[in-house]
């Protein structure tokens, strides 16, 4: 018998244009409906703008914008992820969200590094499950400033 | 004794009675032979060291019993107030001052404030006599009528049992016992004794206490309280049958001349319990004249900003009930609604001054600075407050403070001249730098003005064209004002000699932004040998504002009311163009516009372009600038709510608030609008 303890991981898994991503749940506050979103003017393109989240004033950013996919319509199954990190409390825009599961850790790889593709450094590593294929964000990455800031200063 | 618990409730009350000490001392220096203005100081000290001492802070409870010392020495006229005098006793609160900081700070309170007590004892000297006997006094209450040994302060139980015995006809005993130096058992020959002490009678108090007697913590000599029927010799022979016990001192011990002396020494000192305040006729005045205060209780800041939180939710919801009664139209929830406003509106006022502390918080220390800076400065500088009492927000006190110290400090050396060059100009040696608090509407005004040698404007263009804060062509198009504002452009100083205090060129400026990130405005004015002027206005409150509501296309906005002038809808026809700029005169003055849906790039929708242009004019300082609308919907009071740290340096953008329908509406900076 193994005597090491298999960690496993508490995900939330959401859909972004037929791919399965993952988050871990310490770092969801909770999955809200479409509401409406207030613009606001000279920000990054895929700051979709603020919502009242409670009496909280909520930054939303469109996660299809983020990773350079096609932006599309809401629909019915679009939901609002907040997440926390280090103080701030963001909304992500996804396709749908459905799923809590366990990723056991051992099944998580490196994200593939294929000669040709970009790469991106907001995916902390894929994980085979069954038959899915889910993809483990790196919230820190996603959310960096940085990358606000540098759109800004070209703007400017 | 865990104190931990009371560190907070210490530190607080600590440094009020340290800010304290340190206008009385100002006002000591100002008033020597005002018998007052010592008492007051007595008094902090006094509270001070008694704290300090319940706390086990040793260091801050011998400081401050030294100046109580001195202080009561000066109270008798035994020695005299003298300014190098006073210059060490404003060392000593210093010290007193880090200590407390030091312990606020999670330090253990401990220092070396060995050279202040030097000086300390020095001034004492003057007096030293007297206060040694009070040394004695206080560390022996018994010597005062015989010669025995310590027992130090009775309690009130204690007492009242020695007021009982002797009531009955026991009496009371004070004895000393000493064992031989070579007593090699001396737990068990006191244990021998005190079985003794039973025998006769009952042990109300020993010195060392028992338990540091059967520890054998103690030299060969150690005191107790005895009642006893028995006479004085009796009890004596008794005790010296114990062997080893080398001499044995009994005194009969008087309850009441004990508690007269200790009576005496309140009276004198006005140490300890408030047990016999008839007798202590200043204390009584005192505690009377306390009593007249108003009750306060000392809440947490943090749980009124909770409060707060809660109440702006409120705020918002009400906004939704308005609206959804008024869609209703039900009178019966309209009344209850209006009322539900008032009320509410009210809370709004409550909590909101609750919030509110008096801005000498943040006054009551610059004395104590601008004596200090005078010194340095070889200058002669008074402060005269006004307007101490005028409450700000405490958000607003917490930020205020440094640019005020900056204020001063330019004024204390810029301003300010040097005494022989003011006798020059048939001023007065002494320079006054006036700072002044008032209300009025919805703002709070501090002035700051110095009797100095105002601004030169010439050398500030100079220096301004020099430094390239603006080119010479342009100096020449400057008003007063306006030049007088360059000196808060970054890269500034006038100072021909830098000092420490201030003319590294990076100050004004700190200032000048300070102010303006809480909303507020400041203004200069001078006149050459007569003195400038520094006006700040500020918000009273940070986190509920008034402001006008503005349409963009289907976007809401709000421009907080306090940086508006007025509003108009001017005809499209009006508009000129200057340099490229759209350019309105409004007034006879000529004013830039802004066009919000351009800046904002607001997705157009099918609204044409209209004839008329609704515009609200809107001011930073002295400049303008017309911000241009699609419409104007209305006042309203809105609670101001951050972006959040992810969208923090957004663009003309202060904040948001939550608008009464739940949608978000962004508050507008027109700071940044105006260049």
């Amino acid at each position: 018998m193994n005597n090491e303890t298999i960690v496993d991981r508490k995900v939330i898994i959401f859909q972004l244009n037929d791919e399965e991503y993952a988050v871990s749940v310490q770092q969801v506050g909770s999955i809200e409906r479409i509401q409406p979103i207030t613009r606001v003017p000279q920000t990054a393109d895929f700051v979709k703008g603020v919502i009242n989240l409670r009496g909280v004033v909520t930054p939303i950013i469109d996660l299809r914008v983020r990773f350079g996919l096609k932006e599309t319509e809401f629909t019915e199954s679009s939901r609002i992820i907040i997440v926390y990190l280090d103080e701030m409390e963001v909304g992500l825009i996804v396709d749908a969200a459905n799923d809590v599961i366990d990723i056991p850790e051992d099944t998580i790889e490196p994200a593939p590094e294929v000669i040709g593709s970009v790469d991106v450094d907001y995916i902390d590593g894929v994980a085979k499950l069954d038959n899915r294929l889910l993809i483990l964000l790196n919230l820190q990455k996603v959310l960096t400033k940085e990358e606000i800031n540098e759109l800004k200063s070209v703007e400017g | 004794m865990d104190t931990t618990q009371y560190l907070d409730v210490f530190i607080d009350e600590s440094t009020e009675h340290l800010e304290e000490l340190y206008k009385q001392l100002l006002e000591l220096e100002k008033n020597p032979e005002d018998k007052t203005i010592i008492d007051e100081i007595f008094r902090a000290a006094h509270t001070l060291k008694g704290m300090s001492a319940t706390m086990g802070y040793t260091n801050v409870a011998n400081l401050t019993h030294k100046l109580e010392n001195i202080f009561d020495g000066i109270r008798y006229d035994k020695i005299a107030v003298q300014s190098d005098m006073i210059d060490i006793l404003f060392d000593a609160v210093d010290q007193l001052n880090a200590i407390v900081e030091d312990i606020g700070n999670g330090g253990d309170g401990k220092r070396d404030v060995s050279h202040i007590v030097t000086y300390l004892d020095k001034i004492e000297k003057g007096e030293k006599e007297k206060v040694n006997v009070k040394e004695s006094k206080k560390n022996e209450s018994g010597q005062a009528f015989n010669t025995l040994e310590t027992v130090k302060s009775l309690d009130q139980f204690e007492i009242s049992i020695l007021k009982e015995s002797s009531e009955r006809g026991f009496s009371n005993y004070e004895i000393s016992v000493h064992l031989s130096e070579d007593c090699l058992l001396k737990g068990a020959r006191v244990f021998m004794v005190f079985e003794v002490f039973e025998k006769l009678g009952e042990v109300i108090k020993s010195e060392p206490s028992v338990n540091e007697l059967e520890e054998e913590n103690f030299e060969n000599t150690f005191t107790v309280l005895l009642v006893s029927q028995l006479k004085e010799e009796e009890i004596k022979s008794k005790i010296m049958k114990v062997s080893e016990v080398d001499k044995v001192i009994i005194n009969y011990f008087s309850v009441d001349t004990y508690t007269q002396e200790q009576k005496d020494k309140e009276s004198a000192m006005e140490v300890q319990e408030e047990t016999e305040i008839p007798e202590k006729n200043k204390t009584e005045d005192k505690s009377t004249g306390k009593s007249t205060l108003s009750k306060t209780i000392r809440v947490n800041i943090d749980r009124l900003d909770v409060l707060m939180n809660l109440f702006e939710e409120l705020v918002i919801d009400r906004g939704r009930l308005e609206q959804i009664s008024m869609e209703l139209d039900n009178d019966d929830l309209q009344e209850t609604v209006e009322r539900m406003t008032r009320v509410s509106g009210d809370l709004q006022n409550i909590i909101l001054t609750m919030r509110m502390v008096p801005i000498d918080q943040v006054f009551n220390r610059f004395p104590r600075m601008i004596r200090q800076i005078a010194r340095d400065l070889n200058k002669i500088v008074e402060i005269d407050i006004i307007g101490a009492e005028t409450e700000l927000d405490r958000t607003v006190i917490d930020e205020i403070g440094d640019p005020l110290v900056h204020l001063i400090r330019n004024a204390m050396d810029h301003g300010i001249e040097l005494p022989q060059e003011r006798k020059a100009k048939g001023k007065p040696e002494k320079g006054t730098i006036t700072l002044e608090a008032y209300h009025s509407g919805n703002h709070v005004f501090i002035e700051i003005s110095d009797d100095g040698g105002g601004i030169n404007k010439r050398k500030v263009l100079e220096k301004a064209i020099t430094n390239e804060v603006i080119s010479s062509a342009y100096a020449e198009t400057l008003s007063d004002q306006q030049i007088y504002e360059l000196i808060m452009e970054s890269g500034f100083s006038t100072a021909d000699t830098i000092s420490d205090l201030s003319g590294r060129g990076v100050g004004l400026d700190v200032v000048k932004n300070t102010i303006e990130s809480l909303g507020g405005s400041i203004t200069i004015d001078a006149t050459i040998d007569e003195g400038s002027k520094f006006s700040i206005q500020l918000p009273l409150t940070l986190s509920i504002m008034s402001v006008l509501l503005v349409e963009l296309q289907n976007e809401k906005y709000a421009v907080p009311l306090s940086s508006i002038i007025e509003t108009s809808i001017i005809h499209k026809d009006r508009i000129m163009n200057a340099h490229n700029k759209s350019v309105i005169d409004f007034r006879g003055k000529v004013v830039p516009l802004a066009y919000l849906n351009k800046i904002f790039t607001v997705p157009q929708t099918n609204r044409e372009d209209q004839e008329y242009l609704s515009v609200v004019i809107v001011r930073k300082g002295d400049k303008m600038a017309g911000l241009v609308v699609d419409s104007l919907i209305g006042q309203q009071e809105v609670v101001l709510k951050s972006l959040g740290d992810y969208l923090s340096n957004t663009f003309a953008i202060s904040g948001a608030t939550i608008l009464g329908d739940g949608e978000v509406a962004l508050i507008i900076d027109s700071n940044a609008l105006i260049k």
